[in-house]
């Protein structure tokens, strides 16, 4: 009976939605009635239709780029704070690298649309140093100012959990590398990188997941070419008024982003046998 | 033997203001099971990293097998170190530990899999290669360690405290098997330990160091009969220390000890130095023996109280008070049959050998 309530509690804000997202993606939506009949007539427009699909990559591509991007900033910055600042700084340092998180995360998209835009703080400071003629376009309202945007606001959330995979390692396995005749940097490539792997596995899954599914940088920074499937799914939900249709991108959105991150876990197991 | 393997001479470390080693000169002889000895803090530990070249000497210099070591990083030393911790690779299995530092050999993969179960052979892990480093037992952990160092036939393997993790039976057994593994291999060892048993056990020479000071090097039997300091003898076993004076008579010392009377010590038994005056005479438990009724005494005699007992099994302590001193001195016996065991506040005569006495400048 202890674990009633907890559980109750779970199902109910995991579950269930999650059960009714699944349950509404076989419905159909007939202007105002909504059909219960099971049917994968959405599945199929999600197949057939290009748009969506044309999406879906676009998200693929945007999200792995983000992460990609956020995990190759995030590790030299968790490096240093782990091995090159003194213990007793270790927990001021994480402090500092979380003050951006102390303004909405709305506001920060909006400061890199400042930062960004055509006659932005990076554009007018470039020019004002004579290094462009005019305004660079191609960091404003497309795919790139997604990215930029999302690798900023997910950074701590790579470089937590790199900083804790790195203040694991037993700092005499370091020094047995060096002893056993290694090199300074291939003692980071043969010990030092292998057992920060689930740190770095965990940072990929923290970031991927969710900016698979932002819907709020895309919509304003990202331009008409840096929208993406979240986006396509509002649309479905409160502008189409077809629940069912929006629900189904977003069992196929969730199949993909498993897929992906199963696969992650996977090569995790296999390749990187660290046991703690 | 040709020259020392290992040549320190005015070596110093500083930590900022902390004078962690202080003019360090030894030399290690090729070969040597040697033992770096001293209660914690004492730079034993420092010393023994300043080897392997993980920390830099602030002055002095360090040879080893004739090369200067200064500026030398510890991946370029032909030293290997066993960890206190091991420093087992968890990432990787125990053969793939084993050949970590094969890589640059420029060995096949059939060699190379020939020295990795050679060394593990070697240690009495053969089979084990396919363990994973999280299924293996402390003791199987050292091994492993000791495998991956000797496979790659340094001049000078470091152990930095390899025992002291291990529970007692099985530290004993390393002991012995760390003493045969260094007569076969031929290799130089130096041991870091602070047990000054261990020490003893399985050394040719120690040194003994205080606050970043050697302050005694010699073979295990000189180092516990003849300590040069009243420091090193309390360090190494027990020692019981008494008060006396001293005067000068031809080759010879005669002292005049606290409780026990007039004794005549040789220059021998002054290994700190000759002193007179006010000095101190040290013995050890096992050279002062209790007299039982009826039994024939050589040696000087004198009485004594029972104040406290130590039943051991195998051997019996006491403490035991001289007439006219306050502070009791400690003999021990061994446990033979018809031996009694004397109890608390029993009147106790004993005798001891004058060649087995130590003097001490006080």
């Amino acid at each position: 009976m202890l674990i009633s309530a907890p559980a109750l509690y779970a199902i109910l804000l995991l579950a269930v939605p999650l059960g009714a997202i699944f349950l509404f993606s076989f419905w159909t939506q007939d202007y105002l009635t909504l059909i219960t009949t099971p049917t994968l007539a959405n599945y199929q427009e999600a197949w057939n239709e290009p748009l969506y699909g044309l999406l879906l990559r676009r998200s693929l591509m945007i999200s792995g780029a983000v992460t990609v991007a956020t995990v190759l900033l995030a590790f030299p910055i968790a490096y240093f704070v782990s091995f090159h600042v003194r213990p007793e700084r270790k927990s001021l340092w994480l402090f500092l690298i979380t003050i951006p998180f102390w303004t909405s995360y709305l506001i920060r998209v909006f400061l890199w649309k400042v930062i960004l835009g055509y006659n932005g703080v990076l554009n007018s400071g470039l020019s004002g140093l004579g290094l462009i003629d005019e305004p660079l376009t191609f960091i404003l309202y497309n795919a790139n100012a997604v990215v930029i945007t999302l690798a900023h606001a997910f950074a701590p959330f790579a470089i937590l959990p790199i900083f804790v995979a790195l203040e694991r390692i037993d700092r005499s396995l370091l020094e047995a590398g060096r002893d056993l005749g290694e090199t300074k940097l291939m003692t980071f490539w043969r010990v030092t990188l292998p057992l920060a792997m689930p740190g770095v596995v965990a940072a990929v899954l923290i970031v991927f997941i969710p900016t698979i599914g932002d819907y709020v940088t895309p919509r304003l920074v990202g331009g008409p070419n840096g929208l993406m499937i979240a986006n396509m799914i509002q649309t479905q939900f409160l502008k189409l008024n077809n629940a069912p249709m929006g629900a189904a991108l977003a069992v196929v959105a969730m199949l993909f982003v498993s897929v992906i991150a199963l696969g992650f876990v996977w090569l995790n197991r296999k390749f990187l046998r660290v046991k703690q | 033997m040709s020259g020392p393997i290992i040549s320190l001479s005015g070596v110093q470390k500083y930590y900022g203001d902390y004078h962690a080693l202080r003019d360090i000169e030894l030399d290690i002889a090729e070969g040597e099971f040697f033992s770096l000895l001293g209660p914690s803090g004492c730079g034993k530990t420092t010393l023994l990293r300043t080897i392997a070249g993980f920390e830099d000497a602030s002055d002095g210099a360090l040879m080893l097998s004739g090369r200067d070591m200064k500026g030398v990083p510890p991946n370029k030393r032909p030293t290997n170190m066993v960890f206190q911790s091991y420093a087992i690779f968890p990432h990787l299995n125990v053969a793939e530990n084993v050949a970590f530092g094969l890589r640059k050999h420029g060995l096949s993969a059939a060699q190379k899999d020939a020295k990795v179960a050679e060394a593990l052979a070697m240690v009495g892990l053969e089979g084990y290669g396919g363990r994973a480093a999280h299924a293996l037992s402390g003791g199987q952990r050292q091994r492993v360690a000791l495998a991956r160092a000797l496979v790659l036939q340094p001049k000078v393997l470091l152990l930095d405290e390899p025992l002291s993790a291990l529970d007692k039976k099985m530290r004993e057994q390393m002991q012995g098997e760390l003493r045969r593994l260094q007569r076969q291999v031929g290799i130089t060892f130096i041991l870091v330990t602070h047990d000054q048993e261990e020490a003893l056990i399985m050394s040719d020479r120690i040194a003994v160091m205080f606050e970043g000071r050697i302050a005694q090097v010699a073979a295990p039997q000189t180092l516990y009969r003849r300590p040069e300091t009243s420091q090193v003898a309390d360090f190494i076993g027990v020692m019981n220390f008494m008060p006396a004076t001293a005067q000068m008579a031809g080759e010879s010392v005669e002292t005049e000890i606290a409780g026990l009377g007039k004794a005549s010590l040789a220059p021998d038994q002054c290994p700190g130095g000759v002193a007179t005056g006010a000095v101190h005479v040290g013995i050890r438990p096992e050279m002062i023996s209790l007299v039982f009724e009826g039994e024939e005494v050589k040696a000087a005699t004198a009485k004594t109280t029972v104040v406290e007992q130590y039943y051991y099994g195998d051997m019996t302590y006491y403490d035991v008070a001289l007439e006219g001193v306050e502070k009791p001195i400690t003999l021990s016996m061994k446990n033979i049959v018809g031996r009694p065991v004397l109890e608390r506040g029993a009147p106790a005569r004993i005798a001891w050998d004058p060649r087995a006495l130590v003097l001490f400048s006080a």
